[in-house]
């Protein structure tokens, strides 16, 4: 029984490395992801199989229960959400870990009175400090994007020092414990610590760092899985744990390159917040801007041949995907070719926009990186900027004392025309102005981009 | 645990963290999100350890009942994340 155990394990450890392998193509990701999943079932199953789990009807109910919220969110969950059910479910996996370390914890030391060997300690020990950091910094994440909480850097003096030192006792709680098993004070400190430590880290990062905060606890809540791991000497909890917490890594990555910063710079947090105050002074605009109308809009794009549209977290806010899939299709019946140029870190978390976009139905194969369309800029006729700020600011590229230089821009300026649709003049996320909008070939399309876009495609319909 | 098996396990997580390096380098920016709804899915293999932590027979001891409490919250996640990764590559077309 128990090899026949270990070997579905195994499977399932293959499956979801397939699963994942996968995912690497649109056409056959959503097999990979089936594939993953049916590996997840394989594993539970066997584990049931392997306890006598039908002898056990209350661990069957909380199976029960679990599946049906999880079901329920996931049916209601609404894709500009996502990137809260992902803060939010980050958690679920860090609280899930915490419980089984702790669970294990005083299962042997407590009430079966065992001598825990310091390895297994150890790993029980990670286990609660990473499952509780993943927990409350995916709450605060969650409430943050949320708008629960406010979503800007929230920063005060010796706030580096002040983790650090929590980071000791929590060091200091947990060689009270390797130091005295029972020493069940050591335990307590250390878990209120890490619980601390979660809001305290998360805070200081604001608004569009959200991505990289999101990838970070990913992959912390992978790590915590795979602690556990090491706690039940369960190799599948290591592998699977690992696929997890290399994937947040990878995507933590890809969002700091497209900032152009460290990722110590995004930890320590506090970005857009120094910077207003030296280069907006009261937010007063000095560059002088061409406005235009939605008849106007609408002429441009008709006469145009080429678009290239950049959406930025603005379109998910004004909720415009589906209108912006309409202006396509009818330019697209107007033989103008319509392209999308997507930012890495456009959004709240990696792929936001693609999300949105594929949501309304347009097909993956008009969304492009910034490197894919950057050599036909210069030769597209409209570029449409929805909702994005930052990202196509050419500061970037010259302005050494901008914040932003040396970030990867999407380089919008270059195409003959660039339409920006924008509520108000007010600065991206960086706190600066952008340059682009005073250049000769850029204009302005103030307002609420749905209401706005809704406008140009109904006076281009009857062109 | 020995110090062996320790080691033993170490490779294992090297290894695997290598691989998932390689396979999920090459995923397109396009699927990011799914990658980290459905990776937030296979997180939820802690289900496993829950499982194991709650088998016991009564539910009166603090064990058990962090066990019961970490099998629904990993339910949640397994359940939840696989079902909306779905959700999202279905809409994926070309």
């Amino acid at each position: 029984m128990d090899i026949i155990v270990k070997l579905a394990y195994l499977v399932a450890s293959i499956m979801f490395i397939i699963g994942i392998k996968k995912m690497n193509k649109p056409a056959t990701a959503r097999n990979g992801n089936q594939i993953s999943a049916f590996g997840m079932l394989i594993a539970i199953v066997a584990t049931m199989v392997q306890l006598d789990v039908l002898s056990l009807p209350e661990v069957l109910i909380c199976i029960v229960i679990g599946s049906a919220i999880g079901y329920y969110v996931s049916q209601k969950v609404q894709m500009t959400q996502m990137p809260e059910m992902v803060a939010l479910f980050n958690g679920f996996g860090g609280l899930a870990s915490l419980g089984v370390g702790l669970s294990d914890y005083w299962l042997k030391s407590v009430e079966n009175g065992e001598i825990v060997n310091n390895i297994t300690l150890i790993s029980i020990l990670v286990t609660i400090l990473i499952g509780g950091i993943t927990f409350t910094g995916s709450y605060v994440a969650f409430a943050k994007l949320n708008g629960r909480i406010s979503g800007n850097a929230i920063v005060f003096k010796g706030q580096h020092w002040l983790n650090f030192v929590l980071l000791l006792g929590a060091c200091a709680g947990g060689a009270l414990v390797l130091w005295q098993q029972d020493m069940i004070w050591g335990i307590y400190a250390l878990l209120f610590i890490s619980l601390l430590l979660g809001v305290l880290v998360v805070i200081p990062i604001g608004g569009a760092d959200m991505p990289v905060v999101i990838s970070l606890l990913n992959s912390y809540s992978g790590m915590a899985a795979c602690a556990t791991g090491f706690v039940l000497n369960n190799y599948m909890l290591i592998v699977a744990g690992a696929l997890v917490g290399s994937s947040g890594i990878i995507l933590t990555n890809i969002m700091c390159k497209g900032m152009n910063r460290s990722l110590l710079n995004v930890v320590m947090g506090g970005f857009g917040q120094t910077s207003t105050s030296a280069i907006t002074v009261g937010g007063k605009s000095n560059l002088i801007v061409k406005e235009v109308g939605v008849e106007e809009a609408a002429i441009l794009f008709d006469s145009a041949s080429s678009v290239v549209i950049v959406p930025g977290y603005g379109m998910a806010v004004a909720q415009a995907q589906h209108i912006i899939k309409e202006l396509m299709e009818i330019l697209l019946k107007k033989n103008i070719n319509v392209r999308f140029a997507i930012h890495p870190v456009a959004g709240r978390m990696p792929g936001h926009m693609n999300v949105l976009l594929a949501e309304s139905n347009v097909p993956y194969d008009r969304l492009l990186e910034p490197d894919d369309i950057d050599d036909d800029l210069s030769n597209t006729d409209i570029v449409f900027v929805v909702g994005a700020n930052d990202v196509v600011n050419p500061a970037a590229r010259h302005d050494k004392n901008s914040p932003i230089y040396g970030m990867p821009i999407i380089n919008a300026d270059k195409a003959k025309t660039v339409i920006v649709s924008k509520r108000s003049m007010a600065s991206g996320y960086a706190g600066i102005e952008n340059e682009l909008f005073g250049y000769p070939n850029c204009l302005m399309l103030f307002g609420d981009a749905k209401t706005t876009l809704t406008k140009v495609v109904n006076e281009i319909k009857e062109m | 645990m020995t110090i062996e098996y320790l080691i033993i396990l170490l490779y294992i997580l090297i290894l695997a963290s290598y691989c998932g390096f390689e396979l999920i380098s090459k995923i397109p920016p396009t699927l990011h999100t799914p990658l980290m709804s459905g990776s937030n899915a296979i997180s939820g293999i802690t289900i496993v350890g829950a499982i194991l932590c709650s088998n016991e027979l009564g539910y009166t001891t603090v064990s058990k009942i962090l066990g019961m409490l970490a099998i629904i919250l990993a339910m949640i996640n397994v359940v939840g994340g696989y079902t909306v990764t779905d959700r999202m590559l279905k809409m994926f077309k070309k």
